[in-house]
């Protein structure tokens, strides 16, 4: 369903500072797939997720979602069949908007000049009491008011509320704490199953990446260097993995944020 | 002073106050809610009088009002369209636009600098002529801008519970997060700005009718003054739904105005307007920033003493 085909990004090109971070790369995903990403520092994996997002134009390659070319299609277009969640909580809602205001921008239904229904209050209603926060209640309070994994839960919400074609997680847990991010990897886990969403999840945790999912990707300078999924991802250790890591890229697995067990 | 004056001098503060807070809610829409501190505010207030003036004269009192919203929006237009499609600085954009009005507004006065209308039927005559005989007769200016502030706050009470005002809000809350609910951030810029210098183009229309003649200098430093009057209005309501916040602004408008009248009476030189609204904001915007300074000056002070004690 998201076809790939060997594109390249340099940023400062021509300069000292050239990086060549994505480098030719192609991935084929097919419908349903839940892929984990890990690789080094500055391997290209949230690049990697810019460029199919649509935060730049790749310098070269093709990119199809579901058949259509969305090589050049700016990112707000995109965004109709791609949801995101990033790193940072903070970046997924307005923070000086109502939580009801956040979804209803999120829930994108009605004219421009539509305003918010009922039936649109009761809905929003029922979606949040299932992250169990009890933000069902609060829905009148400015965002800015909530902890950061409610923050992120609310924009798994949002960024699910249609169920995109396409759900791109970047490494959306790791600004939280151990049980929050638990919490909200696991509300993760169960929307993507409930919608059968397709799936590309960045992580640092190595375990997580072998845990959750049917496919884990390894990213080193701007290319895939590792694909395994079906026989041979069964049974598989972190252990195994750095090690395949090392024979596919010459050296030994270096980020400072991984979590090795 | 006999309480007739008093009186008198209070309503031409009202209606000041309100004229003025038409600006205001403009930059309501565009500082508070959009994140754009909009500095072509002064020279759209102008080309508002200059347009209104000439439709007016033109013999078109009615057709002035529409004619300097819609000249408003052409000039909002050209400012969003500089700063999101053509990649210059919002400020700057701001200050080009601003810049280039001088001449236009030169230009719709026929090459002058000011247009006189003493003779010429505005809303307000019209208005006057309309209620003549009746007690209200007298107040006719003050009733066109009740009316048309009232319009103004309603408008924007709804528009910005819209899905076009909700995205508008998160334009300038979180453009990222705009982005991700399929809505271009820059097409939400450009609708704000035309709708909030349309207020702009309908304030400067208002007052320039209301004092029956327009010069060139008739916007300059609004921004400042609007800008005062709106962070006046956000100590009177800091909090609540925006239908209250927006009353908010226009009173402070109005307080700014009716002190600023005050201070006349205590010879206070008409010049000194645009200093005390200089003034103003900078205590406004520094007050909170100095403040959570205090602290660390505190600690500096005894950190000093301590070194001077041992």
């Amino acid at each position: 369903m998201l076809e790939i085909k060997e594109i390249s990004k340099t940023f400062n090109p021509g300069t000292a500072n050239a990086k060549i971070a994505l480098d030719k790369l192609s991935l084929s995903v097919k419908d349903g797939d839940f892929i984990t990403i890990i690789g080094a520092n500055g391997a290209g994996k949230s690049t990697l997720f810019n460029a199919i997002a649509g935060d730049f134009t790749t310098d070269e390659g093709k990119i199809t979602l579901d058949g259509e070319d969305i090589t050049l299609m700016p990112a707000h277009k995109r965004a109709k069949s791609i949801g995101r969640l990033f790193q940072d909580p903070m970046r997924g809602s307005a923070p000086g908007m109502s939580i009801e205001e956040n979804l209803a921008l999120a829930a994108g239904n009605g004219e421009w000049l539509s305003r918010i229904s009922k039936r649109d209050k009761d809905e929003f209603r029922s979606r949040l009491s299932l992250l169990d926060m009890g933000l069902e209640d609060r829905m009148n309070q400015p965002v800015g008011l909530l902890s950061g994994g409610q923050r992120q839960a609310l924009t798994l919400v949002m960024a699910t509320y249609n169920p995109p074609k396409l759900l791109l997680l970047d490494e959306h847990t790791a600004a939280l704490d151990p049980a929050t991010a638990e919490k909200v990897l696991k509300l993760t886990s169960e929307t993507v199953g409930v919608n059968s969403l397709t799936c590309l999840m960045i992580t640092h945790n190595m375990q997580s990446a072998l845990d959750l999912g049917n496919r884990t990707v390894m990213m080193d300078a701007g290319k895939i260097i590792l694909d395994i999924e079906g026989e041979n991802r069964k049974g598989i250790t972190v252990n195994d993995l750095l090690e395949q890591f090392k024979l596919a890229s010459g050296k030994a697995l270096t980020n400072d944020r991984m979590l090795l067990s | 002073m006999d309480l007739n004056s008093i009186l008198n001098l209070g309503e031409n503060a009202l209606q000041l106050g309100l004229i003025s807070s038409l600006t205001v809610l403009a930059l309501f829409l565009s500082y508070s809610m959009l994140n754009v501190c909009d500095l072509s505010t002064d020279g759209c207030f102008t080309l508002g009088a200059t347009v209104g003036a000439a439709v007016a004269i033109s013999g078109h009192p009615l057709l002035s009002i529409p004619a300097a919203m819609l000249a408003g929006v052409l000039s909002g237009f050209v400012t969003a369209l500089l700063q999101t499609k053509m990649g210059v600085d919002s400020l700057l954009a701001g200050i080009i636009v601003n810049t280039g009005l001088y001449s236009v507004n030169i230009a719709v006065m026929g090459n002058s600098s000011l247009l006189n209308m003493n003779t010429t039927e505005t809303v307000f005559t019209s208005l006057k002529s309309l209620l003549s005989g009746t007690p209200l007769e007298q107040h006719n200016v003050l009733i066109v801008s009740l009316i048309a502030v009232a319009l103004v706050v309603i408008f924007l009470s709804i528009f910005l519970k819209t899905k076009l005002g909700l995205a508008i809000r998160a334009t300038g809350n979180n453009p990222d997060m705009v982005r991700s609910s399929s809505i271009n951030p820059a097409f939400t810029t450009i609708i704000g700005l035309c709708v909030s210098n349309s207020f702009t183009g309908l304030s400067g229309c208002l007052l320039a009718q209301s004092q029956k003649s327009v010069n060139i200098d008739i916007g300059t430093g609004m921004v400042t003054i609007a800008l005062a009057s709106l962070l006046i209005g956000g100590v009177f309501v800091s909090k609540g739904k925006i239908p209250a916040k927006a009353v908010g602004v226009v009173l402070g408008s109005i307080v700014f105005r009716v002190v600023y009248t005050v201070a006349l009476r205590f010879d206070m030189p008409a010049s000194m307007l645009k200093l005390v609204s200089s003034v103003i904001v900078v205590i406004a915007i520094s007050g909170p920033y100095l403040k959570s300074r205090y602290p660390e000056f505190k600690r500096q002070l005894t950190h000093k003493r301590s070194k001077e004690a041992a």
